[in-house]
């Protein structure tokens, strides 16, 4: 009962949450995790591109997003970006696409994997964070790996040889059982790096529009003082 | 030489009159147009209405110089706009973010013209030429989010259009193909929606709020007290509670235009997509017919009628049941059987009913967008029984309360 009087206060207060709430994550799943991203870090945006392109461009697509316009957006050298990121073949403009044909990777993985350019928007940064970190062993999948943020994921433990493997108790705690190549700090950083990294391909813009946003609104100030004060002029005589 | 200036845009001024009636329009709209000096804070929404619906077809037009409406295309094309196109991705939210205030500042006037009884004699009919915008305004709204063709606008499309297959004797089915073009949502139907979206409901309501500014200023308008300021005229016959639009409240508009594009800025830049509210997450995902999304909510403009349309058990009534949420709407004008017009001079019945009617609809509002579970849905139905009681007993509780007495003219507070 107490659940329904909860539900129904949450109700009654949503749309005035609708009006004032501005930080709550946008993303459906609910996860225990929360990441908070900086994305003036251009240092974390660099290192979240170089293990986007060394862990996950092999298989993912980040089908609207140019290198081009990342390398200008995150402070990288083309001539970088063209030696060290890109496959053969590629140019600096092209969009960031998969190597192989996404009819193989269904044949080989079951389902096609989805374009990333978009998952930090519709999924949110703290769901990318708790999948990414939560891979665990699991005899039973194909690749010998599940993931309890997505139960029955299709995807292998791409990232285990950095975090090292972990398994899942009877309580769904997850432990580790093999070291990785980095430790648990280190790999965490890694993963909110990467995701720092999707929350920016997600929008570009997002680093530009807060920053023109505090000069608009500066101006709607003055403006709109002037104009208070215009009216006030005007309505002296009206009694 | 600034007096030779002054002849010649006179001359030219003389010279358009004689041939279009320029200088009478503009006494007639703005300089001589008594408006009474007593509006307070919700008479801001009617301009900032038609700011929106600029700022709408603006933004609208250069959308379009970039959109591909194809099933293949859609998609990448809006996220072209958000990546590639110059200042694509401010026009796209500016769009986006207006669309939803559009709602919120139609809902504010609609309950303006509620609580100061606008509708009432002789203001029927500009209340239903606002009704008619309020339901364009619904389908062009709806068909707009169609168009970036992500999940949300491809199933919401889905689900709504198959309310027309409730219709009974084997319309219903034929009726959502000829609506479709197709036997599902595909790119006809994004085609046709595209050509309804930014060519016929756009002209039909610059058409129907040109009505609505006429017929508003062939009866003059209402106000807060309710009371007709052309009964107390001056020997020049210009009414004693009336100000010249121009300039009183065009001044006064700029500086609401100024309070609201504040806000605007706000959630434009810094929350376009307004905890998912205005962008649902869901609609970062291209369409796909093979994958349902788990839970289909419409936006929050349409949230209280889908929570009426949920809370029936029955298809086809909870259809109807819909329908008639807004169709009731029309008939205010001739519920309403007050003396007096505006709620400051009414009885107890119908400020109870007021504020009953404003919670039912903000609690079907959140409950619309929520999975429904057995409590939301008992909610739901409580909330659509005050909502339909208080129109259709509206004829009982406003002949039967007392009234208070009018001023004769307006004041000031």
């Amino acid at each position: 009962m107490s659940k329904a009087i909860r539900k129904f206060l949450l109700s009654m207060i949503a749309p005035a949450l609708l009006l004032v709430s501005g930080g709550v994550s946008a993303s459906g799943a609910s996860v225990d995790v929360h990441v908070d991203i900086d994305l003036g870090n251009q240092a974390a945006l660099q290192r979240g591109a170089r293990t986007f392109v060394n862990y996950c461009v092999s298989c993912h697509s980040a089908k609207y997003m140019r290198y081009s316009r990342m390398a200008e957006d995150i402070g990288l050298n083309e001539e970088l970006v063209e030696a060290n990121m890109l496959f053969t073949g590629r140019k600096v403009t092209d969009h960031m696409l998969v190597a192989f044909d996404p009819e193989d990777a269904k044949r080989w993985l079951g389902q096609a994997p989805p374009d990333l350019t978009l998952v930090a928007r519709s999924r949110g940064p703290d769901w990318i964070y708790a999948y990414l970190t939560s891979f665990h062993r699991d005899a039973d999948r194909p690749w010998g790996v599940n993931n309890p943020i997505l139960p029955g994921t299709t995807m292998p433990a791409v990232l285990s040889g950095l975090q090292g493997e972990q398994e899942m108790d009877a309580d769904g705690h997850l432990h580790s059982v093999t070291e990785g190549e980095l430790s648990e700090a280190e790999f965490n950083d890694l993963v909110k790096d990467l995701v720092s990294f999707l929350v920016y391909i997600g929008e570009p813009a997002k680093l530009v529009r807060g920053s023109l946003g505090v000069k608009v609104i500066l101006f709607l100030m003055v403006f709109t003082f002037l104009a208070y004060l215009l009216k006030r002029e005007y309505w002296k005589d009206v009694h | 030489m600034v007096a030779r200036l002054k002849q010649i845009a006179c001359g030219l001024i003389g010279w358009i009159d004689a041939r279009f009636p320029m200088t009478k329009w503009w006494n007639e709209h703005l300089a001589q147009y008594y408006a009474p000096k007593n509006f307070n804070f919700w008479y801001f929404f009617g301009s900032l209405a038609l700011l929106v619906l600029v700022n709408q077809i603006l933004t609208g037009i250069f959308l379009t110089m970039n959109y591909k409406p194809s099933e293949a295309d859609a998609f990448a094309s809006v996220e072209y706009i958000m990546r590639d196109v110059s200042w694509g991705w401010l026009v796209r939210y500016m769009h986006s973010v207006g669309a939803s205030l559009f709602f919120v500042v139609i809902y504010l006037h609609m309950f303006r013209g509620l609580i100061y009884g606008s509708y009432k004699n002789p203001r029927e009919l500009l209340w239903l030429f606002g009704m008619v915008i309020y339901l364009l305004l619904m389908a062009e709204a709806f068909m707009g989010y169609l168009l970036p063709w992500g999940q949300m606008s491809f199933w919401g499309a889905q689900v709504i259009i198959n309310l027309f297959g409730a219709i009974p004797f084997g319309i219903g089915d034929a009726l959502t193909v000829w609506i479709r073009g197709d036997f599902a949502v595909g790119d006809p139907t994004l085609n046709r929606f595209f050509a309804l979206h930014v060519a016929a409901i756009p002209l039909l309501l610059v058409a129907l709020v040109f009505f609505h500014i006429i017929a508003l200023h062939e009866v003059g308008s209402n106000n807060p007290d309710g009371i007709e300021i052309k009964k107390n005229k001056g020997p020049d016959g210009i009414p004693l509670d009336g100000i010249p639009f121009h300039p009183y409240y065009t001044v006064k508009d700029i500086f609401g235009t100024g309070m609201f594009l504040i806000l605007f800025a706000l959630i434009v830049f810094f929350a376009p997509e307004m905890t998912g509210k205005f962008l649902e997450p869901d609609n970062f995902v291209a369409a796909d017919a093979m994958v349902t999304p788990e839970h289909i909510a419409p936006l929050w403009y349409f949230a209280p009628f889908y929570a009426i349309l949920r809370a029936v058990p029955d298809k086809l009534m909870g259809v109807m049941a819909m329908g008639g949420a807004i169709g009731v709407m029309f008939l205010l004008p001739w519920l309403d059987r007050s003396k007096v017009r505006s709620i400051r001079y009414r009885g107890p019945l119908t400020k109870i009913a007021v504020t009953l009617f404003v919670i039912s609809f903000l609690v079907l509002g959140a409950l619309g967008t929520m999975p429904a579970g057995d409590v939301e849905t008992w909610i739901a139905r409580i909330c659509s029984v005050i909502y339909f009681g208080f129109f259709l007993l509206m004829p009982i509780y406003t002949s039967i309360e007392n009234t208070l007495p009018e001023p004769d003219r307006v004041t000031m507070k």
